[in-house]
């Protein structure tokens, strides 16, 4: 066999077709796929490598579903055996009554005490078929029924950003602003604090990661932003070594 | 889900908050721009926060009407198209595309900005017709004082085409603007429980509970009043709406240059 070899750096920005590396000793992940023996890529984004495996971290784009993801969707519509949930992607997404309750539910029985048209839920994706149509779940810990508190809508690439090495960074805002936060893989974050101020500062907040998400240093950013808000923040200890880079 | 957020709207307004951090009475940020179209006569861009309308002047010329046969016409119109929000569906102009257009071309005809009568070529029989033309890009609120301050802009920005015969030369501009004779703005204020607001987002247009259009002239005279929303409004309630739409026209004038 031809000597493998990589033809990209790391954090490298490519464009779709790009030629990433050539040879069979590289594998090919997300946003990538092999021609022939070149590696190309199928996204505009950053290079990652990690050992054999080369992928792309995309810049933008929609919300691609994924199993065991924990996402928060929009009851849209509800049928003879569960509901239609609108989750920001482009595949429908179903939740049968099944996967939402244990409870024994009568033939025709009123499904709007579980999940009404127009509530959000924090649910978790348990499959995703051939056809990408969406199977979700309400089994799990934290997976309920939303209650209150605002909606923001955020790109779904920048989510890990938001999220930081575990969960460092909304964990930050958590505190900083008391504000209770779930952030959706799918780019959709629910936000309830005690008063409107707090929600404001949050949101702000979120808008600010999104924007800088490519900046170094973000977390100590974060940190001097929210101070500038007049909040206290307290930063969690970071594993060794750690990079919010990518 | 509604009702939930239209109270969680209601503690905001509360503490005069929005969604964004705005106050109750505060726009978001306009940016304005003429002469974007050059297949246009006369055209404008307007931005209001995410909000973006485009607006383009095209000069025909025709028939009066019989009751004005030395005046000439304008005729506004608008496309609210599905890629400007998810809301849009194409087909046959919606009752709200065809109130925005209504709206607009009300504001300015009441308003008697334009002189209608120097647009005459032969009375009866020849005359210059506007036809204005919106269209959103991104519907993201406030749709009806972006596209009225867009299409008051793209109409302040045309320049009549060459007439020679009875035809117009589109590719040979003149240097003659419109015959203006006031400038009218329109201000929408909404109701959302006992609040008044300006310049909502989406979710606020969502939940009001009633709205009011208000087109105001240069000394202030209301031209004209457009309601809607489920709810009544009282006399009380339309004067302090009516009060606020003119405080902001001030302020939203500047934009007119």
């Amino acid at each position: 066999m031809e000597k493998s070899e990589l033809k990209v750096n790391e954090k490298d920005i490519v464009v779709p077709g790009e030629v990433l590396a050539q040879g069979m000793s590289y594998l090919p992940s997300e946003g990538t796929y092999r021609k022939g023996e070149d590696i190309l890529a199928s996204r505009l984004g950053l290079v990652r490598i990690d050992g054999k495996v080369v992928k792309i971290i995309p810049l933008s784009g929609k919300y691609l579903p994924k199993k065991m993801d924990v996402i928060i969707g929009r009851v849209t519509d509800i049928n003879f055996s569960g509901w239609n949930v609108e989750t920001n992607s482009a595949y429908p997404a179903m939740l049968s009554m099944k996967d939402a309750t244990d409870d024994f539910i009568r033939r025709g029985a009123d499904l709007t005490r579980y999940f009404d048209v127009g509530d959000y839920i924090v649910t978790k994706i348990y499959n995703v078929t051939s056809q990408n149509l969406i199977d979700l779940t309400m089994k799990g810990p934290g997976l309920r029924k939303i209650d209150g508190g605002r909606i923001v809508f955020v790109s779904p690439t920048k989510v890990p950003r938001i999220i930081g090495k575990q969960g460092s960074m909304v964990s930050m805002i958590k505190k900083a602003t008391n504000c209770n936060i779930i952030v959706g893989q799918n780019g959709i974050v629910w936000i309830k604090g005690t008063n409107p101020e707090d929600e404001i500062d949050t949101v702000d907040t979120i808008t600010k990661i999104e924007q800088e998400s490519h900046m170094s240093g973000l977390t100590e950013a974060i940190k001097k932003f929210l101070e500038s808000k007049g909040r206290t923040v307290v930063v969690e200890e970071q594993m060794q070594g750690g990079n919010d880079e990518l | 889900m509604n009702n939930e957020k239209q109270n969680h709207i209601i503690n905001y307004l509360k503490k005069d908050l929005r969604f964004d951090g705005r106050k109750r009475e505060d726009y978001r940020k306009i940016e304005v721009e003429t002469g974007i179209f050059k297949t246009a006569e006369g055209s404008a861009r307007v931005k209001i926060g995410d909000t973006e309308v485009l607006a383009g002047v095209k000069f025909e010329v025709g028939k009066p009407y019989p009751d004005t046969p030395e005046e000439g016409t304008l005729m506004v119109n608008s496309e609210l198209i599905p890629m400007s929000s998810p809301k849009f569906e194409s087909g046959p102009p919606s009752p709200e595309s065809i109130e925005l257009s209504r709206v607009v071309d009300r504001g300015i005809r009441e308003s008697k900005a334009i002189d209608y009568k120097k647009m005459c070529i032969r009375p009866g029989e020849l005359v210059y017709s506007l036809v204005v033309d919106i269209v959103p890009v991104n519907a993201a609120g406030n749709l009806f004082d972006a596209a009225a301050l867009a299409v008051w802009l793209a109409i302040k920005d045309a320049k009549f085409p060459k007439l020679e015969g009875d035809k117009l030369k589109y590719k040979e501009p003149t240097k003659q603007k419109l015959p203006i004779l006031t400038e009218p703005v329109s201000i929408t204020v909404y109701k959302i429980a006992n609040y008044y607001l300006v310049d909502p987002t989406p979710d606020e247009e969502e939940v009001m509970d009633a709205r009011l259009t208000v087109a105001l002239t240069e000394d202030g005279t209301i031209c004209a009043l457009q309601k809607g929303g489920e709810e009544p409004l009282s006399k009380a309630e339309i004067e302090s709406m009516i009060g606020l739409a003119s405080k902001k026209a001030k302020e939203l004038r500047k934009y007119l240059r």
